[in-house]
């Protein structure tokens, strides 16, 4: 196999990881800071 | 030591971490960016791993991280069982979830390093196991602390956890070392680096985003947990009067 299609999948991993946790962490605190009545 | 005390209010931490989540956070995605742009195309293949070597700049960030954020937690819950410091509880709880998922991050994308290099997936070797074992230590932290505020627990028995989990840190670090493993021994160190300048340089850049991106998710958290405790002690009050 390519040596470059094991470089993309473990970028590919990382990026996803780090994006998926960054967005379910900003939309928990967002949630939790919105005001409530 | 008093600075530290004073920002263990939560008033004041909020005041300061909500000016904090965006810069850390942004500069963070930007050094990685820069990072992943100068490791995947300004720099040479390795004369013996060829192109696979690029796997280097998150693998490497990915171990510092699952590591590090173990001791984050292993501090913050020396913190509050001396200080009794909410926050410091709420840092050890908001750095765990990251923490697993870095750790799982530096288990996949050795495995995919390793193929190429090695010819396996996976190997039953010191440094593999005992970082697979962190990450089991994390998911047993991450259950407890749930289970503990579920309860109404005080939070004494997740920081005892985290406390005893460090005991892996030193294991993971110098399983290089004390046993012959498949996996390569240091590289890099205080006195510096076997590794090529032309091959090492993006790594710094990388591991400072990650860090910096990895510090503005524990914030976001840590704000997350804070709002929620607030909300949940207003309806509390409500709920007497």
């Amino acid at each position: 196999m390519n040596q470059w299609s094991f470089v993309v999948a473990a970028y590919a991993v990382t990026f996803l990881g780090g994006a998926g946790v960054g967005i379910a962490s900003y939309a928990a605190m967002r949630r939790a800071e919105r005001p409530r009545k | 030591m008093p600075a530290l005390h004073a920002l263990a209010n939560p008033a004041r931490f909020q005041k300061i971490a909500r000016p904090l989540t965006p810069v850390l956070t942004w500069v963070g995605v930007v050094l990685i960016a820069v990072g992943a742009w100068a490791g995947l195309t300004q720099t040479p293949p390795d004369y013996l791993q060829g192109e696979t070597v690029r796997i280097m700049y998150v693998h490497v960030p990915a171990a510092w991280l699952a590591m590090g954020g173990w001791s984050g937690i292993a501090m913050s819950s020396i913190a509050y069982l001396v200080w009794r410091h909410p926050l410091a509880h709420i840092a050890a709880r908001s750095i765990a979830l990251p923490g697993a998922l870095f750790a799982t991050i530096c288990l996949v994308s050795g495995s995919i390093w390793g193929r190429p290099t090695w010819g396996t997936w996976w190997q039953w070797d010191g440094r593999l196991t005992s970082m697979l074992l962190l990450f089991f230590v994390y998911c047993g932290y991450i259950a407890l602390a749930r289970a503990d505020a579920d309860r109404g627990g005080n939070g004494r028995i997740p920081a005892l956890y985290g406390i005893a989990g460090s005991a892996l840190l030193p294991i993971i670090h110098y399983s290089v070392v004390w046993w012959n493993t498949l996996h390569q021994g240091p590289s890099i160190g205080i006195a510096g680096s076997t590794i090529d300048r032309s091959i090492l340089w993006p790594l710094p850049i990388m591991l400072a985003g990650f860090t910096l991106f990895f510090a503005g998710i524990v914030l976001m958290r840590m704000r997350a947990m804070l709002a929620t405790a607030k909300a949940e002690a207003r309806m509390a009050r409500m709920a007497r009067i």
